[in-house]
């Protein structure tokens, strides 16, 4: 049995939705607090959306120091699936297991809107369920959602085909359109919006579904096979 | 001794500021004409234990890169706030 591991920081707000998309795809879920250092017996883990630590000095600046994110760095390094969502996205661009940073949106405004995506690559824990081009409307939620990075990390990441999932219209200035960034292993990736809040067509959308059910359903063998195998999914 | 530090944060050249970009676009309404290139960022202050300021500064400095900035996109620079 599947089981996965709900980081919560002090702050975070979105841990139940994201236990609850879990649930809904028939696998086993628990809460890790920040300071659990242990990670044994998790198969991935999900750092949800929220404000972490308040997000006082920046998204994700604090929580990159909380004791659990040496465990997660380990997990990740041994090729364990993990998956950014939202703030989580900002916490581990901010504790360097992702490239690029979030800036505040273009404008300056909070933006609470569902958004139209289109997937860039499958070639990720988040995405190899899915098409490349397939177009998925999920609801973005944040401030602080401008994906950001220099010249040299952005054509890196165009040509590893990192860049996993795209705005069709870009709501909040993210450069190349990006919602969703992989790591070079494919095994963890973060995005803006919340797929967690697409589960359900008659609560707007399902198309959060084709991407949980892919990180949920990364081949067990390669969870823990280390990074490197990762990378052939 | 305790030294006082200052320390700038600034976004990296070639960063979008969009704070930066909206007060500028705000100021001319406000009579205040001929401003350009205005660029938003944070600025702390600090008391430093250290021997002498030299050492307070590199001591900020480390702080600075590893916290108070995200090298990523910003620059920390560390200066004295004595006077």
């Amino acid at each position: 049995m599947t089981r996965i591991g709900v980081v919560i920081f002090p702050g975070s707000n979105c841990e139940y939705d994201a236990a609850l998309a879990m649930t809904q795809l028939g696998v086993d879920v628990d809460f890790v607090w920040h300071s659990v250092t242990d990670l044994t017996g998790f198969d991935g883990l999900i750092l949800p959306g929220g404000f972490a630590h308040g997000d006082y000095l920046r998204p994700g600046a604090l929580a990159r120091f909380s004791p659990v994110m040496e465990a997660v760095a380990r997990f990740a390094a041994d090729g364990g699936p993990v998956l950014g969502i939202c703030n989580g996205f900002q916490v581990l661009t901010e504790a360097g297991l992702l490239p690029g940073a979030l800036q505040k949106n273009r404008g300056l405004t909070f933006i609470s809107e569902p958004v139209r995506l289109v997937v860039a690559s499958t070639n990720s824990v988040l995405t190899r369920l899915a098409t490349t081009g397939q177009e998925l409307t999920i609801p973005i939620n944040h401030f602080s959602g401008a994906y950001t990075c220099d010249d040299r990390t952005f054509d890196a990441l165009e040509a590893n085909d990192q860049v996993v999932l795209r705005y069709r219209d870009n709501p909040n200035g993210s450069r190349g359109d990006i919602a969703g960034v992989a790591n070079e292993g494919r095994n963890i990736v973060g995005l803006m919006p919340h797929p967690e809040r697409a589960m359900s067509t008659l609560l707007g959308s399902a198309d959060g579904q084709v991407l949980l059910e892919s990180f949920i359903s990364a081949p067990s063998g390669l969870l823990r096979a280390g990074a490197a195998n990762a990378a052939a999914l | 001794m305790n030294f006082p530090v200052i320390v700038d944060v600034t976004l990296r050249e070639g960063i979008a500021d969009p704070e930066g970009a909206t007060i500028e676009r705000a100021l001319p309404a406000l009579g205040f004409t001929g401003v350009t290139n205005v660029r938003a960022g944070k600025a702390f202050r600090l008391d430093v234990e250290a021997d002498d300021e030299t050492e307070a500064l590199a001591k900020a400095t480390a702080l600075a890169q590893r916290l108070l900035s995200n090298p990523v996109i910003e620059n920390a620079v560390a200066r004295s706030g004595a006077g």
